[in-house]
């Protein structure tokens, strides 16, 4: 079928230039970010990103120093240096004396400046002025250079954001917040799901009708009553508070996933388990768990990407200080403290979205049945 | 590292204490009501009556405390004063209708309303439509999918570097604007600049729910019966006239719930608005209103009032979820 209306090529054409289209529109933004991180702020605030990639040409003017920086070789004057004063960089293609003809030597040329005096420029920088007299004045020599530097790239970034920035602490605060979060509601929502799904009693569709009301409860709401009762019961701005939340928060879809995946099962092996004499716990604990393994893993990959990339909660429910300051809450502080500093934001960044990428696209295949069973109803 | 170890620690604790918690309690309930001896009829019955609430318990409880008390203490603190002490009626209300920040906030809601969940679905059933044709379109998928897992802060981040401004005289380094100067524009500061910064702040999360609708159509686009589809083209349909007249209508009831889960998450918005701006600029939302008012004013009357107002919008939403679920257990 699909070759039949993808028999007119022009159309094929068409299909997969706008899906390149789509695919690097949604992807430019974050590798810009990837590209910078790995930038020295000097380049980052003076050249755009996407001209990293290649080597770059630039043109300077270089003045050398007066005389007074003259040392004496035999019978010549020398005045020597490098027109890139240390700072690494890049391959002199031409120079020039006077800002009418920049490029008017080669590398490797000799200019004349008259009068005995000559100028040498090397591929790496490096030039000598010679002359057979001593040179005078303070104002020294004008050089004009075109440079072609190679794309550099620097790890120093992640270094620094990791340690002086304390990014390394916060990311133990974020897997200290994220994992507990994720594994107990699990535990809960599968046994309440089985209920909900396996089990006869009154109220039960009341309780399912309550639970896909609570899915859209705004988060808003709860923060204020909940920090209040936290507050009362001595667990505010502490880790069991956001354990605590977070489990509350993450158990409607949770209970809502795992439900309807569970009533999907098949029906004969519950009840030929029932009729052997298994207990629900047995059947729970024996056939449901093991065989609601994927929409297990959906729900751990949802929830996880959730407490990780989540801002408000930590901030409502933690502290502000350095042992409780989580990555999100410390990319915000960054984003306010080190508003033009690109080279910590994007590095900073960076780290926070590396977990969540690899789970990403790692567990990819249980998200996406996670997102259909949680929508498509 | 002690952290850890205390996490980790909760992790066992948490997850031994669950299993020990319902093992012990159908113990009980098993020793309670034996399923022998002389009452063995009753005693199952009596037991199977009980047994779904000892599963359901910690659920329910956690529910009730985390998602439902919520609700009745923040309608009861929308008509105290700014510390819930004294009773003020319908002050906050009223005093939020006037509100000139509040004003603002609701109507860049109706307008984040409006676009994003339109512009996200559209994009994401291109996006569907697309990769579903051609033989990288799982590679294009995930690609397309990436944003959904990064955070709302980082999302920030990476737009706020695009939109970045340097100023004249200066090499601009956001993308945004040495765009527009290769077109020929002045660099701007993007995010000061009214109206167009709430689009540019909608533009994030554009990016980002795109992917979700795109796997959801995805999935809706391929269970299409492919009869409907060779019966058209067996009539001469185009391409086009296929996806439009016979593709689009059948998955409507999809593309209706991709709508109303962004619509969801586009009331919610938060993260966006206070990292990038702050809601300066007229750009404030009543999510972050409703946060700047809780921590900045310290008046829980008026944050507790926007919050209600947010889930006052929800609530069509909510009833008609409720709905089609209940159609479902029929």
């Amino acid at each position: 079928m699909e070759n039949i209306v993808g028999t007119k090529s022009r159309l094929v054409w068409a299909v997969n230039l706008g899906a390149a289209l789509m695919v690097v529109l949604w992807t430019l933004p974050t590798f810009g970010l990837l590209v910078s991180s790995f930038r020295d702020r000097d380049q980052i605030t003076t050249s755009g990103w996407w001209k990293s990639l290649f080597p770059s040409e630039a043109s300077t003017m270089y003045r050398a120093e007066g005389a007074s920086a003259q040392v004496q070789e035999g019978a010549l004057y020398v005045i020597a240096g490098n027109v890139f004063e240390g700072s690494n960089a890049g391959q002199v293609d031409s120079f020039g004396i006077s800002s009418k003809d920049t490029a008017a030597f080669k590398v490797g040329e000799t200019a004349d400046l008259g009068d005995g005096v000559q100028l040498t420029v090397a591929a790496d920088g490096g030039f000598r002025i010679t002359s057979p007299v001593a040179f005078e004045g303070d104002r020294g020599q004008r050089v004009f250079v075109s440079s072609v530097t190679p794309p550099r790239f620097t790890v120093e970034n992640y270094g620094r954001v990791m340690f002086a920035e304390g990014l390394g602490r916060a990311f133990m605060n974020t897997m200290t917040v994220t994992i507990p979060a994720t594994i107990i509601p699990i535990l809960i929502a599968a046994f309440a799901a089985y209920a909900l799904a396996w089990m006869e009693f009154p109220g039960r569709a009341l309780i399912v009708a309550a639970v896909v009301g609570l899915l859209v409860v705004p988060l808003q709401l709860a923060l204020i009553p909940l920090l209040k009762l936290h507050n009362d019961l001595g667990i505010g701005k502490q880790y069991l508070g956001v354990w605590l939340a977070h489990t509350g928060f993450g158990l409607p879809m949770a209970i809502y996933l795992l439900r309807n995946y569970m009533v999907g099962l098949p029906r004969e092996i519950i009840e030929s388990a029932r009729v052997d004499g298994a207990t629900d716990f047995q059947i729970f604990l024996k056939i449901i768990l093991p065989l609601s393994f994927p929409a297990l893993a959906s729900f751990a990959i949802f929830q996880f990407l959730w407490t990780w990339n989540d801002l408000l909660v930590a901030a409502v429910f933690l502290g502000n200080n350095e042992d409780q300051l989580v990555m999100t809450s410390l990319l915000r502080n960054l984003m306010g403290s080190r508003g033009g500093e690109w080279e910590i934001l994007a590095t900073s960044a960076f780290v926070t979205i590396a977990v969540p990428l690899v789970v990403f696209f790692a567990m990819q295949k249980y998200l996406v049945r996670g997102l259909l069973a949680g929508s498509v109803k | 590292m002690q952290q850890l170890i205390l996490a980790s620690s909760t992790i066992v604790i948490g997850v031994f204490g669950c299993v020990a918690y319902f093992f012990a309690s159908n113990l009980i309930l098993d020793r309670i009501y034996p399923a022998s001896g002389p009452n063995i009829g009753r005693n199952i019955n009596s037991a199977n009556a009980i047994r779904p609430w000892l599963f359901l318990f910690p659920a329910l409880a956690l529910l009730a405390v985390y998602l439902v008390y919520p609700v009745f203490v923040s309608i009861y603190l929308s008509v105290m004063d700014k510390n819930g002490e004294v009773f003020v009626g319908f002050d906050n209300f009223a005093w939020l209708l006037q509100d000139g920040k509040f004003q603002e906030s609701m109507k860049n809601n109706l307008l984040w309303l409006v676009f994003v969940p339109a512009v996200a679905t559209f994009f994401g059933l291109m996006a569907a439509a697309l990769t579903d044709r051609i033989r990288w379109g799982n590679i294009a998928k995930a690609l397309i999918f990436m944003p959904m897992a990064i955070s709302f802060v980082g999302a920030a981040v990476i737009w706020k570097f695009i939109y970045d401004f340097r100023g004249e005289g200066r090499e601009e380094i956001g993308i945004l604007n040495a765009i527009w100067e290769s077109f020929g524009g002045t660099a701007q500061t993007w995010l000061t600049l009214e109206p167009a910064n709430s689009f540019l702040l909608m533009a994030v999360l554009v990016w980002i729910q795109t992917g979700f609708a795109m796997v959801i159509l995805s999935a809706a686009l391929r269970g299409i019966p492919e009869e409907t589809i060779e019966a058209a083209i067996l009539d001469g349909a185009s391409p086009f006239q296929i996806f439009l007249k016979i593709k689009v209508p059948q998955i409507w009831g999809t593309i209706l719930v991709v709508w109303t889960t962004i619509t969801i998450t586009v009331l919610k918005v938060f993260d966006i608005v206070l990292t990038m701006t702050n809601g300066q600029w007229g750009t404030q939302v009543l999510a972050n209103l409703m946060f700047d008012w809780m921590f900045r004013g310290n008046d829980t009357g008026r944050a507790s009032t926007s919050a209600l107002i947010i889930m006052l919008m929800v609530t069509p939403i909510m009833i008609w979820n409720i709905r089609n679920a209940r159609k479902e257990m029929r």
